[in-house]
């Protein structure tokens, strides 16, 4: 009897020791945006389904890309789950900093994740990180406005037809600006549009010999192009605009067109926050007729840094956090047009979903933009508005200044391109590309 | 006529000095009408300067969001911890260098002034891996010693500016009654240097508080102050300057209430030995 009692005793005594030891708490650095907040929010459904607690560690998008950039080069083991783009998890993994996601479970159906995002999250056809959500850009426009001056918005429009709209959109009494875009300093402002642009331009940042192309043709047109537009029907100072620049205008009603990323349908389409919330249209991202439209593609994902002591718990966070289920569980509690955009094949099948009036159009733009085949011209890159290789994070900050400069009337257009050209190859020439 | 004169120079003069005030002040109270508007009101244009609808909502948010305690209490210890070490170590050093100078005191100043010339960007990697090596990531002690060597050199030169102006016949007075070094230190000269050494507690503390490289790069969870606090409410992708606002006011209001409150003692200080 005190046999039996005392192995009952070690049994149980043992049951909950491995209970204990498999519920972790594990830290994960996110950036500051609605979706990543909103998934804080529904932590407690993770914790109830694994018993694993979440420390999150949130941080605006610059300083979180310098921190986790900082622990993963150093293997500092500070977070269990970093919040990263897909300009470093094709880098990150092909140098064996982040844990190949290639054991996922069934009933997660990576098979279900976008092919371009997956792709773009992907090195040497192994997914390093999982898509929490996914955006390419478009423009949104007021219909109000358009119908106006007697145009019509096509579903796929041209660069001139854009230029022609903006112009007549312009009411400067009415401090209505024809058009809005990013022109601010940074290679994730200003740098990605002009580059996201300057591929229906039929321009490139590297030949296959990796020489910098800002000496061509294309290039001078998208610039040109970009700066005659702006100055006349875009709004003073955009020489300095950011996404949240122009979000404000656009929601204040002072913007007639903003070309920018698709996540920005559902705010400036909420009227809580828009007063222009009933009057959005939307449509693909411009071209000129080369072949490439000037959409870009990005995902903010999840991924494990190698070398992290809880890898079972991090990879059941991420396969919670990018389900199906996770995207139901948002849609039953805030509505489908919150829920995690551009990351799931399904969730555009869902006829719940097809609904949101922005759903088409950012499926549409996410499916036409393909990060291995970006330009007119063959390029040695992968990336449409960013070439996926270390430097390019540098090199495109001092280009966009240089352009930002341009824009602001500071020097021309040919000057810029020349300090761009010398700039690029220099970095090029010491990074041992050339 | 004269007298008219000055009167209207003076008033003139108290007016200038307010609107300069208020100018200064300005960011700070924007900050705070902001953390009361909703994030419409925030960027509404033209502004709205006090005509809208005050809401407390922000800060429920900021509150139901984040455990702000926890970054309070770790802001209060990392700025209290580094000026506490830092003066320990700051006030023999300048008196030595005030009082028993050498051919290379100044030398010896100016090289460490020079420390704070370095981006710290550029030291960031080697502290970071120091910092694992010696299991200091995310620790408020290796903050706290990260916070006062990077304040020392400026709590050096304001005690030892402060320091010169104290004659040093006076100490040498103690030490011909038979004090001690310790007690010259402790009972002659640091209660002399009172206003001084209190304004140079009260800088240090501050720039300690505000910091925010050392703190964002070597925390994560444990850690984290209030400068990781507000940075969790900036984002370039999203409009949530009334949140950040509210963050922002509820991270600098205790380091204003304790400026607030302590402000004569810091003009008394800052100004000491100003006037020969």
């Amino acid at each position: 009897m005190k046999l039996s009692n005392a192995l009952r005793a070690a049994t149980a005594l043992s049951v909950m020791t491995t209970g204990a030891a498999f519920a972790d708490t594990i830290t994960i650095a996110t950036v500051n945006n609605g979706d990543m907040i909103r998934m804080q929010g529904y932590t407690d459904d993770f914790t109830a389904k694994t018993g694993h607690d979440v420390e999150w560690v949130t941080l605006e998008e610059n300083v979180l890309r310098q921190r986790v950039t900082t622990d993963i080069t150093t293997k500092g083991g500070a977070f269990d789950i970093m919040t990263i783009g897909m300009y470093e998890t094709p880098i990150w993994g092909a140098n064996g900093w982040l844990v190949p996601l290639d054991n996922l479970s069934a009933e997660y159906d990576a098979g279900d994740i976008l092919p371009a995002m997956a792709g773009g999250l992907s090195h040497e056809g192994t997914l390093y990180a999982a898509p929490f959500y996914g955006e390419s850009s478009m423009i949104m426009y007021r219909t109000d406005l358009m119908e106006k001056a007697g145009m019509q918005m096509p579903d796929a429009p041209t660069w001139d037809f854009i230029r022609e709209a903006a112009a007549a959109m312009t009411d400067r009494d009415n401090e209505i600006n024809g058009i809005c875009l990013r022109g601010k300093a940074g290679w994730g402002e200003g740098g990605a549009f002009i580059t996201a642009m300057s591929n229906s331009f039929g321009a490139r940042w590297f030949d296959m010999e990796w020489n910098a192309q800002f000496d061509t043709d294309a290039w001078a047109n998208t610039l040109n192009f970009y700066k005659g537009m702006m100055d006349e029907s875009g709004p003073a100072g955009y020489a300095t605009n950011g996404f949240n620049e122009n979000l404000s205008l656009f929601q204040q009603g002072k913007c007639g067109m903003w070309i920018d990323a698709t996540v920005a349908a559902s705010f400036v389409t909420n009227p809580s926050d828009s007063t222009v919330a009933d009057s959005v249209g939307f449509a693909l991202a411009p071209d000129t007729g080369l072949g490439k439209r000037s959409n870009w593609l990005w995902a903010w994902a999840l991924a494990i840094p190698a070398g992290t002591q809880k890898q079972d718990a991090a990879t059941q966070f991420i396969e919670w956090a990018t389900s199906k289920d996770y995207i139901e569980l948002v849609a039953a509690k805030e509505g489908w047009a919150n829920v995690p955009p551009g990351a799931r094949t399904s969730l555009y099948e869902n006829e719940n979903y097809k609904s949101v009036p922005f759903a088409q159009m950012t499926l549409d733009s996410i499916l036409s933009a393909d990060p291995n085949n970006s330009t007119v011209e063959p390029s040695p890159y992968v990336g449409i508005q960013f070439a996926a290789i270390p430097e390019f994070a540098g090199i495109a900050t001092e280009v966009s200044q240089e352009f930002s400069a341009a824009y602001a009337g500071q020097q021309s257009v040919e000057e810029a391109l020349a300090k761009a050209q010398a700039i690029t190859n220099d970095a090029m020439e010491a990074a041992g590309y050339r | 006529m004269a007298r008219a004169a000055t009167t209207q120079r003076k008033a003139l003069n108290t007016a200038l000095a307010w609107l300069i005030g208020f100018l200064i002040f300005f960011p700070i109270l924007w900050t705070i009408l902001t953390s009361f508007k909703t994030e419409a009101q925030a960027i509404a244009s033209p502004p709205i300067f006090l005509n809208f609808d005050w809401t407390l909502e922000n800060y429920s948010v900021v509150q139901e969001r984040s455990d702000y305690m926890r970054f309070l209490w770790n802001s209060i210890i990392l700025a209290g911890g580094s000026t506490i070490l830092g003066t320990m170590i700051a006030i023999p050093a300048a008196w030595s260098m005030a009082f028993v100078p050498s051919k290379r005191t100044k030398d010896i100043l100016l090289w460490m002034l020079s420390t704070k010339m370095l981006p710290a960007v550029g030291v960031l990697y080697p502290i970071y891996l120091l910092f694992i090596q010696l299991g200091l990531l995310d620790s408020r002690a290796g903050l706290v010693i990260v916070l006062m060597l990077i304040n020392l050199p400026i709590i050096v030169w304001m005690l030892y500016t402060y320091f010169r102006e104290i004659p040093g016949e006076i100490l040498e007075a103690a030490r011909m009654d038979g004090a001690t070094l310790k007690e010259e230190i402790l009972y002659v000269l640091t209660p002399m240097a009172i206003p001084g050494i209190a304004s140079t507690l009260l800088l240090n503390f501050i720039l300690a508080w505000n910091e925010a490289f050392w703190t964002l790069n070597l925390t994560a969870v444990d850690a984290a102050p209030l400068t990781a606090f507000i940075a969790s409410y900036s984002s370039p992708e999203g409009l949530f300057f009334a949140k950040l606002s509210a963050a922002s006011t509820m991270a600098i209001a205790p380091i204003l209430i304790l400026g607030w409150f302590s402000q004569k003692q810091l003009v008394r200080g800052l100004t000491f030995g100003a006037v020969k």
